[in-house]
């Protein structure tokens, strides 16, 4: 095949650097979000490694006991708030929800783009507390340690507070977009699992996301100033932070993985050739778990002085989310049993997904139980099994979308091959990373230690060397995207088969989308022409 | 892109942006949630302190500055349906109007400000007065700095949206055909309204 210049496409707008910079483009806004993701992604797993590096003897290998605080902060702070809550809404959301329902742009071109300078003014102020003193109160900023610590926390709870205008901005963009944008034709009931993921996702952006503002303000008021809210010593309860704290943070976990659930969904639906068993299963489970992530916070206080009845409550009222999570999993395996399978990179992330994700739920099902989180609470155990969600499930899933819509994006196909092995890498590295953490745990290790007993080393030593593998295999990925998006094969507009909106648009999509209106009489997972309903 | 190449026609436009306005409401009433769920923790903790403290506030200036909110929202409600009815000087001064309210409530709460700082009540590690039973006064007067505080954010924030209004009007941008700005700048003035009657009787009334 003679290479023949890439079709007029969102790429090329003749307007340059500025058409970039000061773009309402959907499309431009997810890669610019791309590189911003990327950066943080990068930054944060430098951050892990040196932790790795550190924990691989009991006691000091890199750093002093100190900068090892402030790194775990850094880290957590990184990943959770500068990459995985606008990573896949912010490249992948932006750049196909429009698209798959039939729209030109989203409802608020000009609140998108500013969407993305707050979130880099938001990173910016976050990552000036490094050099401004750095912080070790850890990324969850527990009061009252977090307003006598020495050190920047005004930066980072300012940058966090920024970052979440951002989040908030791009939810409301979001919902609007879902409500008033959808095409002539295309019903609720007609577009892709990935929107209505994005869409309950929005919804606990838009709800959580100021609690987690007030609280962080009142902190770092709190730290400049001495309002002793949360402060026994003023008459304050410290609790009553963490309760504000995770009535945020634990549905801002699935902020974190619905959008990863929606996008193993279209990935399985594409790879099998069938539509969802149950369409509306899936369409419940995701909004079920946006309700029900409300209502669980309490179990990261089992320990802080909670009523036994309280916890129990917490803790059933957790163990709904399993089972949520469940009916997903078992409509994507029943998907893929009726279905055609082939193969290609994202169903091979997809598989690794499966086993890591189930995993990590079934060992949340076990610390959602509150006599055993008693044993395992504030351990190397949490600690691999939140990992097993926000790795295995959430940054596994990023990571298959990143392979699935590559072709769509750039134009251009990757090396299958490399594909293989780096999935493989990344797959078998988080396991050896993050597994021995369980048996750390399990066995009593503490979570945030500097320091360990001797006995605990060889479970760390493979824990760091699975790190190793798991950032080689992040490292190959992006060499071998780079080479593809240069030297790749050009892609047809549908290399994978599917029947999604997205794919029937020419690769990379043109300026305004569609060629010709899109037809909403072929629902998303319209295989054979037929769909099967339920 | 431009709005009506997005949109099918100004009514889905007009709508979207009505959608938009709404969320965003309802996101800012979760962040003055959080402070309401402390204020309710730290009652049940203190009931006593707390009514001593809520009595020692000046229920005058409070209920005043109600009244004055009030009027001021009902003077934003005019200004859009005296621009619909096409009266454009009419819906200049009801602006200009609410904007006055909107400072003279700020002017009040400055004064109440000043009240409290000169007996010593100050928000937390700047608090002095002995007068109050200790812990529980503290907690009730740090919350109240941090819920008048955010509330009077709100109000500033409002009173540069109000003049931005204005003057839009003035300028014929903002018109009888086209005002759905004005119908936005009206909600978020009347969510800052909402909210203070809800701080009302928490912080005057209850004591």
């Amino acid at each position: 095949m003679t290479e023949s210049p890439l079709p007029e496409s969102f790429w090329r707008d003749g307007r340059g650097l500025r058409g970039w910079l000061l773009t309402t483009d959907h499309k431009r806004i997810g890669i610019l979000f791309f590189f911003g993701t990327t950066l943080a992604l990068i930054l944060g797993g430098t951050f892990a490694l040196v932790l790795r590096l550190e924990l691989l003897t009991p006691d000091k290998t890199l750093v002093d006991a100190h900068t090892y605080n402030q790194l775990f902060t850094h880290h957590g702070v990184v990943m959770v708030w500068m990459f995985l809550i606008p990573s896949i809404p912010g490249v992948f959301g932006n750049f196909f929800v429009p698209i798959m329902i039939g729209a030109k742009d989203v409802a608020f071109p000009r609140l998108n783009l500013a969407s993305f300078y707050v979130y880099l003014l938001g990173s910016v102020v976050t990552l000036v507390a490094l050099v401004a003193g750095g912080v070790d109160t850890g990324w969850t900023f527990y009061a009252p340690y977090s307003a006598s610590t020495n050190g920047a926390v005004g930066w980072v709870v300012t940058g966090v507070f920024i970052l979440g205008i951002s989040t908030i901005m791009s939810g409301i963009n979001f919902i609007v977009t879902i409500h008033t944008l959808r095409a002539k034709g295309v019903g609720w009931m007609g577009i892709p699992i990935f929107v209505w993921t994005i869409y309950a996702t929005s919804i606990i952006q838009v709800l959580a996301t100021p609690v987690l503002g007030l609280s962080l303000m009142l902190v770092g008021i709190d730290h400049a100033w001495g309002l002793g809210l949360f402060d026994p010593a003023a008459g304050g309860d410290p609790v009553l932070f963490q309760h504000l704290f995770w009535f945020y943070s634990h549905p801002a976990v699935y902020i974190m993985i619905l959008p990863a659930l929606g996008v193993i969904t279209e990935i399985v639906c594409t790879f099998s050739r069938n539509p969802p068993v149950s369409y509306r299963l899936l369409l419940v489970s995701a909004l079920g778990i946006a309700f029900v992530g409300f209502l669980t916070w309490g179990h990261h206080m089992f320990i802080a002085g909670m009523s036994t009845f309280d916890s129990g409550v917490f803790g059933a009222l957790s163990m709904l989310v399993a089972i949520f999570s469940a009916i997903k999993v078992f409509t994507w395996v029943a998907t893929l049993y009726g279905g055609r399978i082939s193969l290609g990179t994202p169903i091979l992330y997809f598989f690794g997904f499966s086993f890591l994700f189930v995993f990590g739920g079934m060992s949340g099902v076990a610390v959602a139980t509150s006599s055993l989180d008693v044993h395992w609470h504030d351990t190397y155990f949490v600690v691999a099994h939140f990992h097993f969600i926000m790795v295995g499930g959430s940054l596994t899933a990023y990571l298959a979308a990143l392979h699935y819509w590559f072709p769509k994006v750039t134009g251009r196909q990757y090396s299958g091959r490399w594909g293989l092995v780096s999935a493989m890498m990344v797959t078998l590295g988080f396991f050896f990373t993050f597994m021995p953490q369980f048996l750390l745990g399990n066995a009593g290790m503490p979570r945030r230690y500097y320091s360990y007993p001797d006995r605990y080393q060889w479970l760390n030593v493979m824990s760091t060397a699975g790190a190793s593998v798991l950032a080689l295999g992040l490292l190959l990925t992006v060499g071998a995207l780079a080479v593809a998006c240069v030297r790749g094969k050009r892609a047809p507009a549908d290399p994978w088969g599917s029947a999604s909106p997205e794919w029937q648009v020419p690769s990379p999509p043109p300026q305004h989308n569609f060629v010709t209106p899109p037809d909403p009489r072929h629902g998303p997972y319209d295989y054979d022409g037929r769909e099967r309903s339920e | 892109m431009k709005p009506e190449e997005i949109y099918a026609d100004r009514r889905a436009r007009t709508h979207a942006l009505h959608l938009g306005m709404w969320i965003f409401l309802g996101s800012e009433t979760l962040l003055f949630a959080g402070l309401f769920g402390l204020y309710s923790a730290y009652r049940a903790q203190f009931p006593a302190d707390f009514a001593t403290a809520v009595g020692h506030n000046d229920a005058t200036i409070g209920t005043i500055n109600t009244l004055v909110l009030i009027v001021s929202s009902f003077f934003v409600a005019w200004s859009i349906h005296a621009l619909r009815g096409g009266h454009r000087r009419m819906c200049i001064a009801s602006l200009v109007t609410a904007m006055a309210l909107g400072a003279s409530f700020l002017g009040l709460k400055t004064i109440e400000y000043s009240h409290h700082f000169a007996e010593g009540i100050a928000p937390g590690a700047q608090y002095t007065s002995t007068e109050l039973p200790e812990a529980g006064a503290r907690t009730f007067f740090t919350l109240y700095y941090a819920m008048t505080g955010l509330h009077a954010l709100h109000v500033i924030a409002g009173l540069a949206i109000l003049g931005w209004l204005a003057t839009r009007v003035r300028r014929r941008r903002t018109t009888t055909e086209r005002h759905v700005e004005l119908e936005l700048g009206g909600l978020y003035w009347h969510l800052i309204d909402v909210v203070w009657i809800f701080l009302w009787p928490l912080l005057y009334l209850t004591g």
